[in-house]
């Protein structure tokens, strides 16, 4: 059992260590930084002594290594772009995506699992029928042009909502939140539903297919004819069994709504990190993508490690059988 | 009704300068508040309301004082400039201003971990004379030192010292310094809020000695980048911002028709050209073995002709180009109508041209181009690859964005490329140092074309030191004729800058794409 424990742990480390090495590999088909850092008039001579300073020249492998040993001190180094440590400007940043990617999952979630519930119940009728259909337009369309549509209906044409930004945030010293004013809380609301959108369809589908399942089973039927009413047979009984999968998927989402908030961003001009990783590729901000790469592999490879303990935790077959092995 | 408006209107403009916020957007943030740390435009244009330079430009492009009042050439030394200090300036936080900041701003500058250094490269001393003079010592004569000047901005020695922000921000080292994010200047605006990429407040400085010489009817600027040209767009149009700086060309239109908005425009300081390898005895990417079509000048000339810039205008730059004959604006000193003329010749005699150099069955190239720097740089490598189709040259197209673009430019890996150039000193010897003489140690960084002349090499070279301005200029007109005679490179335009603001805003739009807020009007 433990042994199955800490063979995870190491796969997972392992994992993590590749995806750098190839994340590392990778950097020299972004571009040069060294051009965007020095400006038109430098000469070949600064250019070599820039590169040559900032190891540029060494082996991927070997700047590998030492962003490795450095990260283990927690000195993550410079942004190339904005000559500040990259650990606080992460830190900056990482407040914007969480909320972010939390309202957008809220949204999913609680949207997606009604409006499934709606479409299971309601077959055939017009609502549902019209709720598919959006769907489709939800898992369609690109999120960029979802965000300029939303811009373009709510900001310019009605005037409701900002285009752009966080609006007000209040900085509690380690957090900046924009839950606490009005205009961050509307500011919110545009990139949250452009995030949330592939999300909640996803969510609303699977709900569907899977409460539709479920309300054909036998103990829906018993449950009906034992007379009780229909709001309790579906929301008690069958959602119970659809929440299994639902919550599955929902978590392992999680990671992509944040992971992928880059696309939202760079549209609403959202200053989370998904914004400055875009910028750091444009710059070759080395230092930066290095940090967010690996941050988000060990968000990743730490979800599934969650997901397959748990499955450990769920299922006394894989318990058996890992015991039966050591 | 009309005496109630004018009422109105008298009791508008008699009120005192209320706050008035401008709202400023921008495709890119200032990447640092050091004035020292970044030579690249948009840092500049941010640090320029905060921090000052000795000499500024006007929107014309002349010289004008800013902490200097006066500069000249000392009488009895030529290698030695003199600038009077404007009296009376404070920084920020009340330190007068005097000729010690100066002297230690422009030794930060030259330090090795300045990005400013390579424009000061002529300085050998910095001194002050008194409070108020100050004395650049250079290694010969040098009759343009002062058109280096404009974006070197001026720190606080004290202030400096007391943050420990003596040194310029080492990226290597991973020191960082408190001049990266706070600013002590002695310009119209402090700042008073700044969170990098996402907003910038600036306030405007009671103590600033500029009060009556300029309008200052901007009294707080609110700054957030917009990447996105779309939402930029949108910002503008749904009133969230006032004033933004960059109008995609195809969105003019769009700016133009909603109400209350204008959009203003000038020619900008950036021309953009097609470079070709030319020095190789043979070329990589090309089709013919063991021959460079482009080393024959005939071939470049057919592809001169071959190039239609006014088509190029209409279509690719929607009328937002001014199609140009040498690679350098109007302004720059140097620039002459009789140069800037656009190549004559039809096609049939660039296809005759071809011919003659023995290339009639054409040939075929690569093309490198970047996809994210200048304005619709792309399309208008893809117009080109037409338009060279006509003569026979078949061009594969390479567009790449810019961060992976430029290497090839300064590392010499490309044979046909485009570039632009902008002319900060506005003057041709700042092109032919970087763009015309054979790479050298300090000179030729950005000519991969190959091109090395040694008689033109030394006709640049005579031009730091010439003081005699007549002499100069007729170097200049020369070496620009033999550039067009040696067909070095395919001049195309000059980009147009457009600006979209309320209309309530008066602005001039600044060659340099530096807008400087103390100028502004609000109506």
């Amino acid at each position: 059992m433990l042994a199955y424990v800490l063979r995870r742990i190491g796969q997972s480390v392992l994992v993590l260590l590749v995806t750098g090495l190839v994340a590392f590999s990778m950097f020299r088909f972004v571009g040069d930084p060294v051009d965007n850092m020095l400006g038109q008039e430098r000469t070949q001579a600064d250019v070599e002594r820039l590169r040559d300073r900032l190891g540029l020249d060494e082996p991927f492998a070997v700047q590998y290594w030492s962003f490795l040993t450095n990260a283990a001190r927690g000195d993550f180094g410079l942004s190339y772009r904005q000559g500040r440590p990259v650990a606080e400007i992460i830190a900056e940043r990482l407040p914007a995506t969480l909320e972010l990617a939390a309202v957008s999952a809220v949204l999913a979630v609680v949207l997606g699992v009604a409006f499934g519930i709606y479409a299971a119940i309601r077959r055939g009728g017009w609502l549902a029928n019209a709720i598919m259909t959006a769907s489709l337009i939800g898992v369609s369309l690109p999120t960029f042009l979802i965000g300029i549509l939303l811009i373009w209906i709510f900001s310019v044409e009605l005037g409701w909502l900002p285009s752009y930004g966080r609006g007000e945030v209040v900085d509690l010293g380690w957090w900046s939140t924009g839950f606490l004013t009005a205009s961050g809380l509307k500011a919110l609301i545009l990139p949250a539903i452009t995030l949330g959108l592939y999300q909640m369809t996803l969510i609303m589908r699977l709900v569907r297919s899977e409460m539709m399942e479920a309300l054909g089973q036998d103990f829906v039927r018993f449950a009906r004819a034992r007379g009780l009413p229909e709001r309790a047979v579906t929301l008690r009984h069958a959602l119970r069994n659809v929440a299994v999968p639902v919550i599955t998927v929902t978590g392992l989402q999680l990671g992509s709504i944040i992971a992928f908030a880059i696309i939202t961003e760079t549209v609403f001009q959202w200053p989370g990190v998904g914004l400055l990783f875009i910028n750091a590729v444009q710059f070759v901000d080395i230092p930066i993508m290095a940090a967010y790469l690996m941050g988000i592999s060990v968000m990743f490879v730490g979800i599934n490690l969650v997901v397959d303990l748990s499955y450990l935790a769920i299922d006394p077959r894989l318990r058996a059988g890992a015991g039966g092995r050591t | 009704m009309r005496t109630l408006a004018l009422c109105a209107a008298t009791i508008l403009t008699a009120a005192p300068a209320a706050a008035e916020t401008l709202r400023w957007a921008r495709a890119g943030d200032g990447l640092t508040l050091d004035p020292h740390a970044q030579n690249e435009g948009g840092t500049h244009t941010l640090n320029h309301q905060i921090y000052e330079p000795l000499v500024l430009r006007d929107t014309d492009g002349e010289l004008v004082p800013a902490l200097a009042t006066e500069w000249e050439v000392s009488e009895d030394d030529p290698t030695v400039w003199r600038f009077t200090l404007r009296e009376g300036v404070t920084f920020h936080d009340g330190a007068a201003f005097t000729a010690e900041d100066v002297v230690f701003s422009f030794e930060r500058a030259l330090s090795d971990n300045s990005a400013m250094k390579e424009l000061l490269g002529s300085i050998t001393e910095i001194r002050a004379v008194d409070e108020h003079m100050v004395e650049f010592v250079t290694d010969g004569p040098n009759p343009i030192l002062p058109s280096n000047f404009t974006n070197l901005l001026v720190m606080d020695s004290g202030w400096a010292e007391e943050n420990d922000a003596v040194e310029v921000q080492d990226f290597a080292g991973g020191e960082t310094t408190h001049a990266a994010m706070n600013a002590n200047g002695t310009g119209a605006y402090v700042v008073e809020s700044r969170e990098p990429d996402t907003r910038t407040v600036l306030t405007q400085f009671d103590g600033y000695w500029g009060q009556g010489e300029f309008p200052l009817d901007v009294t707080r600027i609110d700054f957030t980048p917009i990447q996105n040209p779309a939402t930029r767009i949108a910002a503008l149009l749904s009133g969230e911002v006032d004033f933004i700086q960059d109008v995609p060309v195809q969105d003019l239109s769009r700016v133009e028709g909603a109400g209350g908005l204008v959009v203003r425009t000038a020619p900008q300081n950036r021309s953009i050209f097609f470079g070709m390898e030319q020095g190789k005895d043979d070329l990589e990417t090309d089709s013919i073995e063991g021959e460079n079509p482009f080393a024959d000048v005939r071939v470049r000339r057919a592809m001169n002709m071959a190039v239609d810039r006014q088509a190029i205008q209409r279509i690719v730059m929607r009328g937002q180009s001014d199609p140009a004959g040498m690679i350098a604006p109007p302004f720059v000193n140097g620039w002459s109508e009789a140069l800037d003329a656009l190549p004559e010749g039809s096609l049939e005699e660039a296809q005759a041209l071809m011919e003659e150099a023995g290339y009639g069955d054409g040939f075929r190239v690569q093309m490198d181009c970047p996809n994210d720097r200048y304005v619709n740089d792309e399309a208008i490598c893809q117009a080109v690859v037409g338009m060279m189709g006509r003569i026979g040259i078949t061009v594969a197209l390479n567009a790449v964005p810019k961060a992976q673009f430029f290497p090839l430019v300064t590392g010499d890996d490309t044979e046909f490329y485009l570039v632009g150039w902008g002319v900060p000193t506005f003057d041709s010897e700042y092109v032919f140092n970087f763009l015309v003489h054979s790479r050298t140690g300090d000179r030729g960084s950005w000519n991969a074309t190959g091109y090395g002349n040694a008689e033109v090499d030394g006709m640049i070279e005579s031009l730091s030191s010439e003081i005699d301005e007549g002499a100069r200029d007729a170097t200049i007109e020369a070496i620009w004729e033999r550039m067009a005679e040696d067909v070095v490179y395919l001049p195309l335009h000059n980009q147009v800058l457009n600006w979209g603001m309320r209309e309530s805003v008066e602005a001039e739009v600044d060659p340099e794409d530096q807008p400087k807020f103390k100028r502004f009007s609000l109506q």
